[in-house]
């Protein structure tokens, strides 16, 4: 039954930038269910921050939208679409480019996307001009589970 | 974020105590640059010891700091980061600061 999610959460936001830390902390809130390790953790916390500000610099340009996350958690992984109805890539391959960014003048490093990639297991972009993008990303959690693999005596 | 300025020996030092993300690194961009140009110091020093998140806006933060603090020939050093990010940091840093 691997298809099928065991926890669902959805939240939208205004696509203000006060909002990034919100989103990255309400999604590791979200995740540690899953009970992942401190890094699987900043990972996540990254990658989803990365996302949001995608969404709020680039897609809405510093505008008023609307920024969408989706997170399902899955009994060994997390899953976590961000989407806004943004201005959308022209050219997908090359935003996932590392170093390039299409706004130099706001000191962006062009690492967004391969940090996503790095700190991430999958990550999918769809975008349609004028539209909208969305970002799925996954993460593998390796849950400890010392009870069931120790029998603990006492 | 505090900000400290040892007159004697010309040494600048910002201690950020907030997350780093696009939203606080616009902040701490214009606080630093604004100390940065009225002190003209020998050194800049960013402390990370109190920084638990940072992510790629953190990072275009501090390259234009650099590239700023090398104009006017001095030098800019980032002490105390964690594990969590300096990997990619280090990375993005010497990519970055080696093709400018």
């Amino acid at each position: 039954m691997k298809n099928v999610y065991e926890n669902q959460m959805k939240l939208e936001f205004i696509s203000k930038s006060d909002n990034e830390s919100f989103a990255r902390i309400a999604v590791a809130a979200f995740a540690a269910q899953l009970d992942p390790t401190i890094e699987e953790l900043a990972d996540i916390k990254t990658a989803v921050s990365e996302a949001v500000t995608n969404s709020i610099i680039h897609g809405y340009e510093e505008k008023e939208g609307i920024v969408k996350i989706e997170c399902k958690l899955f009994a060994d992984s997390i899953e976590i679409e961000i989407s806004d109805n943004g201005k959308g890539i022209e050219d997908i391959e090359q935003a996932r480019k590392a170093l390039y960014t299409s706004k130099p003048e706001l000191e962006r490093s062009g690492m967004g996307f391969t940090i996503m990639e790095s700190f991430m297991d999958e990550v999918k972009v769809e975008s349609v001009l004028g539209i909208g993008t969305k970002v799925t990303m996954k993460k593998m959690v390796k849950t400890s589970n010392v009870l069931e693999d120790e029998q603990i005596t006492i | 974020m505090c900000v400290d300025f040892n007159k004697k020996d010309k040494l600048l030092l910002f201690r950020i105590t907030e997350e780093i993300d696009h939203h606080s690194s616009e902040k701490i961009r214009k606080r630093a640059d604004y100390e940065i140009q009225i002190h003209i110091p020998k050194k800049v020093i960013f402390d990370f010891e109190n920084v638990n998140f940072m992510d790629s806006s953190g990072i275009g933060m501090l390259i234009g700091r650099y590239k700023l603090v090398k104009m006017f020939g001095r030098k800019l050093k980032v002490s105390k980061c964690k594990t969590q990010y300096k990997k990619s940091f280090r990375d993005v840093w010497s990519i970055k600061v080696n093709n400018n």
